[in-house]
Parts: C-alpha cells; sequence; structure tokens
C-alpha cells in the first residue's frame, strides 16, 4: 500500500495510458469486456489519486522523479540541477486530477449506451482515456516540456474526439478549429519554453522559479503563455472555437474538452504563481487576468441569453463561468505581493475560484450530459424544435433542474457557495467587479430559465410522442455528478476544509514547491 | 562580424513565425492554414536546436567523445519529440479537411462553414 502510494502520480498516467492501447486488441474479442475494462482503468486512475490526495493533505506534496534509484532524489549526485523528468503533485494539482479523472469516469460511463449506435467504440475510448492521461499529466507535471507534450497529446485527443461523430458535416469542423487553436497555442508555448531555456538552460518548473529573473525576455515569454492558455481556456477574446467545438462533440466528451480546458487554467495559474510569483509585477498581471475573466463573464453570458442551440447555449455558459474562476484567482494574484491584502481577502478570492472550478466541473458537467441526453433522444439541439420532455424524461428533467439552479448560484446549491466566496472578497478589492459578477449569475438564470421552459415544458409534442427515458448508464453517468453536486451543496465547509483550503495554501506556496526539487532555499 | 552571423538563425526564425502568424490569420484555405501551421512549426523547431548550437562544437554522440566543446543535447531531443508530434497534428488536420471538403465540397473557410451563433 505504501509503495502504491510512492508509485501513484506516475501509475495515475500509465494506467489510463496503458489502458488505452490495449483497448483496440480487447474490442477485437469482445465489446463488453472492452467497457468493463476502460472503467475499472478509470475507477482504479481516481482510486490512486484519491489515495494519493490523502497523503498530500496528511503529509505535503510528493514528488516523484522519473528514472531515478528513488523517487524523491529529485537532483542526482554531482549536479547542480535537475536533470530528469520530474512529476511534482502538491494540493493544487491532486485537486485537478480529482476534477479530471472524475469528469472522466462519468463521461465513459454514460457515453457506453451511446456508443452501442455508432461504429469505432475501440478509438472512441482510446481516445477518451488519451485525453484523460494528458490532463493529468499536465496536472502532475513539474517540467515544463513535459507539460508542452501532455498538452499535445490533450489537444490531439480532443479535437479527434470532437470530430468523432463524421457522419455530421459540423463536426468535422468544430474538430478543425480545436486542432487549429491548440496546435498554434502548443507551439507558443513551446516557443516560450524555449526562451526559458535558452536563459537558464533548465526545463524544471521549480529549478526556473529558483532562479528566475524576470528580465524582459521573460516578459515576452509570460505574455505569450497568457495568450497562448488563454487561447486553451477559451477566454474571451480568444473564445471562437469553443461553442463549435462543444456543440459537436459527442456523448460524454464536451465535458472532458471543458475540463481539459480546466487543465490549462490551472497551466496558466502554475505559470504565474509558481513559475513567475512575485518576482513579476504581479498587480499589472493581476489585472490582465481580471480583465480577461470580466470580459470572459459577460461576453460569454450575453451571448449565451440569444442561443437557440442547447448545445452551444452550454458551451457559451461554460465560457462565462471561467471567468469566474479568472476572476476570483486573478484578484488573489494582484494582491499576491501585498500580505496584508492577501490575507484579509486575496486567499478568500482564490479559494471561491478554485471551488468555482470543482463545482462548475460538477454542474457544467451535468448540464452538458443532460443536453447531449436531449439530442440522444430527440435528434435535435434546437431548442425551439423541443417541447415537453419533463413528461418523457422525467430523471433528465431532474439533473437538469439540479444544474442548472447550481450554475445560477441559487442557495443552497454549490454554485452560490463558490461564488458568494467570490462576491465577498472581490467586493473588497473593487466593488464593480463584484457587481459585473451579479449581474453574470442574473442573466445566466434567466438563460437556463429560458432553455428549460422550451425543452421540458410546454405540450407535448406529437413528433417526439415515442421518446422515452436515456439509457440506465447514461442516467448513472449523470447520477454520479448530481449526487457530487448534492454532496456539495449541503457540506460545503467540509469540502473547503478539506479540499479547497489546501490547494489555496499550495498554490501561493511558491517556496514550498520550489525547496521540494531544489532543496532547502 | 561574427556576433552578426550568429543572429541570422534568430532573424530567419522571426521571418518564419511572422508569415506563419500572417497565413493563418489572413488566408481562408484550410490546407494554406495547415501550411503555415507547419512553417510556425518549423520556425519554433528552428529556434530550439539554435539555442543549443555552440560555435564549433562537435556532435554530441557519447562514445570516444572528442575532449572539445560540444553542441547540447537535450534541445534535439525536444525537437525530434516536437517534430513528432507535429506530423501527428498535422496528418489529423488533413483529415478534418478530407472530411469537410467530403460534405460541404468547399476547403474555403467561409463557404464550408456550417456553424453560426
Amino acid at each position: 500500500m505504501q509503495s502504491l502510494v510512492i508509485h501513484s502520480p506516475i501509475l495515475a498516467i500509465a494506467v489510463p495510458l496503458l489502458a488505452a492501447f490495449l483497448i483496440p486488441l480487447i474490442s477485437k474479442f469482445n465489446s463488453k469486456v472492452r467497457n468493463i475494462v476502460v472503467i475499472a482503468a478509470l475507477a482504479f486512475t481516481e482510486f490512486l489519486v484519491l489515495i494519493l490526495a490523502r497523503d498530500i493533505y496528511a503529509t505535503g506534496l510528493h514528488i516523484y522523479t522519473l528514472g531515478a534509484s528513488a523517487s524523491t532524489l529529485a537532483i542526482p549526485e554531482n549536479f547542480m540541477v535537475p536533470v530528469r523528468i520530474i512529476l511534482e503533485v502538491d494540493a493544487m494539482s491532486v485537486f485537478m486530477g480529482i476534477i479530471s479523472v472524475t469528469v472522466s469516469l462519468a463521461a465513459a460511463i454514460y457515453s457506453i449506451s451511446f456508443m452501442k449506435q455508432e461504429t469505432g467504440g475501440s478509438k472512441f475510448y482510446t481516445l477518451l482515456l488519451l485525453l484523460t492521461v494528458g490532463m493529468v499529466g499536465m496536472e502532475f507535471t513539474g517540467d515544463l516540456f513535459n507539460m508542452f507534450v501532455f498538452l499535445e497529446i490533450l489537444s490531439i485527443s480532443g479535437a479527434a474526439l470532437a470530430a468523432f461523430r463524421t457522419r455530421f458535416a459540423d463536426a468535422s469542423e468544430g474538430g478543425f478549429k480545436y486542432i487549429v487553436i491548440s496546435a498554434v497555442g502548443a507551439l507558443l508555448i513551446l516557443f516560450a519554453i524555449g526562451i526559458f531555456y535558452g536563459q537558464y538552460n533548465l526545463l524544471n518548473i521549480a529549478a526556473i522559479a529558483k532562479v528566475m529573473q524576470y528580465t524582459s525576455l521573460d516578459k515576452i515569454a509570460l505574455v505569450i503563455l497568457i495568450v497562448a492558455f488563454g487561447m486553451k481556456l477559451a477566454s474571451v477574446p480568444m473564445h471562437m472555437w469553443a461553442p463549435d467545438t462543444y456543440s459537436v462533440a459527442p456523448a460524454g466528451t464536451s465535458p472532458m474538452i471543458y475540463v481539459a480546458s480546466q487543465a490549462c487554467l490551472y497551466a496558466l495559474f502554475r505559470i504565474c504563481f509558481t513559475l513567475f510569483g512575485v518576482t513579476m509585477d504581479t498587480g499589472t498581471i493581476g489585472w490582465i487576468i481580471i480583465m480577461l475573466g470580466v470580459l470572459s463573464m459577460f461576453v460569454g453570458v450575453t451571448v449565451a441569453v440569444q442561443q437557440t442551440d442547447i448545445k452551444r447555449l452550454m458551451a457559451y455558459h461554460a465560457i462565462s463561468q471561467s471567468g469566474y474562476m479568472l476572476l476570483g484567482i486573478g484578484v488573489g494574484l494582484a494582491v499576491l505581493a501585498d500580505p496584508v491584502a492577501l490575507a484579509s481577502y486575496g486567499k478568500a478570492a482564490i479559494s471561491g475560484g478554485i471551488f468555482h472550478i470543482i463545482n462548475n466541473a460538477l454542474y457544467k458537467g451535468l448540464l452538458f450530459l443532460t443536453a447531449e441526453a436531449l439530442f440522444f433522444s430527440l435528434g435535435t439541439r434546437d431548442l425551439n424544435r423541443m417541447g415537453g420532455m419533463a413528461r418523457n424524461m422525467k430523471y433528465t428533467t431532474i439533473f437538469y433542474i439540479i444544474g442548472a439552479l447550481a450554475i445560477s448560484g441559487i442557495p443552497p446549491f454549490n454554485g452560490f457557495t463558490s461564488k458568494l466566496m467570490i462576491y465577498e472578497s472581490v467586493y473588497q478589492f473593487s466593488p464593480l467587479l463584484a457587481i459585473i459578477a451579479m449581474l453574470v449569475s442574473i442573466l445566466t438564470l434567466a438563460s437556463f430559465t429560458k432553455a428549460f421552459q422550451s425543452a421540458f415544458t410546454g405540450p407535448a409534442l406529437p413528433q417526439y410522442g415515442h421518446v422515452t427515458e436515456v439509457p440506465r448508464p447514461m442516467l448513472f453517468g449523470m447520477g454520479i455528478l448530481a449526487v457530487l453536486i448534492i454532496f456539495f451543496s449541503l457540506f460545503p465547509s467540509i469540502v473547503v476544509n478539506t479540499i479547497v483550503t489546501p490547494a489555496t495554501d499550495a498554490l501561493i506556496n511558491q517556496a514550498g514547491y520550489i525547496s521540494a526539487v531544489m532543496g532547502g532555499l | 562580424m561574427t556576433e552578426g552571423i550568429f543572429n541570422i538563425p534568430f532573424i530567419a526564425i522571426a521571418a518564419l513565425i511572422g508569415i506563419s502568424l500572417y497565413i493563418m490569420v489572413v488566408k481562408r484555405n484550410l490546407i494554406k492554414i495547415v501550411m503555415g501551421l507547419a512553417i510556425l512549426e518549423a520556425g519554433v523547431n528552428f529556434f530550439i536546436v539554435s539555442l543549443g548550437y555552440r560555435s564549433g562544437g562537435a556532435v554530441p554522440i557519447y562514445t570516444n567523445v572528442p575532449q572539445k566543446l560540444m553542441v547540447l543535447p537535450v534541445p534535439q531531443a525536444l525537437t525530434l519529440t516536437s517534430i513528432v508530434i507535429g506530423v501527428s497534428i498535422t496528418a489529423l488536420m488533413l483529415s478534418m479537411i478530407v472530411l469537410i471538403y467530403r460534405h460541404t465540397g468547399s476547403i474555403d473557410a467561409e463557404k464550408s462553414r456550417k456553424l453560426k451563433g
């Protein structure tokens, strides 16, 4: 058991990776066994991430040096700097890891019955597992180049999944947009990594952070990184790909692609807080991130209100919700250099932003799944052609209501808790920002009420008389997320104290991250 | 003078990246967008390789190491990884373009748009 904990960072990447390439082989024999292997691999990964998380909360961050005689031996003998690839998992990384694997697991279960009516199931699950590998790898790695490689794994598998239903003309288009944005973003990130390597001859995040000079070249690299990760996480004005990609992604994969963009959000914060930290001008960079957040929130929701395609509507809300995280954590970043402000409201803002990441992954994931359930049953995504579905699909309706109330921040749902944390702390920083955030929340409610009214209420439509509830695996996938939402809603203080506060502390503890690899400061 | 010569790769890199970004922003032909991306990738790979170059250095192959300056091997390993990734991305993009062309009969980014809103 103890050795399982020690090796769990690499196993959480290796298990889904091996399973991904076993799937095509297994599905040659039996597709039932294949489904079981996929679920088992993801469940085991979830177990690994959870025992790793438990250990991290008890003993602090883990490092895992690949290829070293002992996994904690970051710097080989006779060397001054780390030369091996190091996985560095702190409370923030493992927090993101839990989100990624949980949503992947729910999405994989949800996809089982969906894949019965599609061909190429083995490729679908291979891509799904590879997307999980990309997310977990990006979150666990402590090495910049490794982060680039996992980002590319994530991008390629995400784009292939988005374009999976090749019989639809729009699928390839959504996938193509995603891959262009991802490839350009990833190459810009590689360019920035090259800038760091050219100056410091290092690739390890902790090692670069220790010697960071914040030269003008570093400033260029920082701007490139913010733009590139901003593209990947679909913050306005670089959001154009998101509605197209999310609306065509099949079955359970839109929540996964969304969580993958959250992994890029994590990478952005890791770079801002750990790689640069207080050496950079945190006030300016914090404001840039706040502005990205406010723009995303406001533009996302105002465009969402007028959508008639249910998945595009969800996608614009996804953009809008990312804005809350950028706002919360951006406020924390802006006051990072000021210990008094950081203690009085900065940490609360970061906690709110981080709590919003997990809440959002759950209820946004659930809403994407209900939208896909409607598409699965009705064959259309157009809200104007739906109606009266509450009669035919009562569980889906309940799940939709839970998700919609949570995303609109209605008490007592979990969206309310994290939004309240953001409002309170951001108000002390700048009242105007908090007011915008509340306005966005109201518009969100309006938009979801409209979608609910169009899709679920109203008279029964004759052409959908035969429509019944979606199959059981789909309900089970949605149920996992709904149960978690209800748990998070009923016990917010437990969740904040056990996983959110350690993640906040880990994110702002730059010295701890550096000294774990580089030894005492 | 020698300083100036060593700056030539970086000027070429800037030109490659500039051209590729121009192509991707301005051109509407999907194949040309893929070509722009390939040029961007070449520029970035060239950047990383040229970072590791040491003037007059030997090739970093570790049998019978000559006792003189060697070119840094790490950037070359990074570039090799990046090239492999680039090839797979290009292949995936081209296959998507084939599908888009089959559905819409056009590879013009404006004419083949199905998604709006």
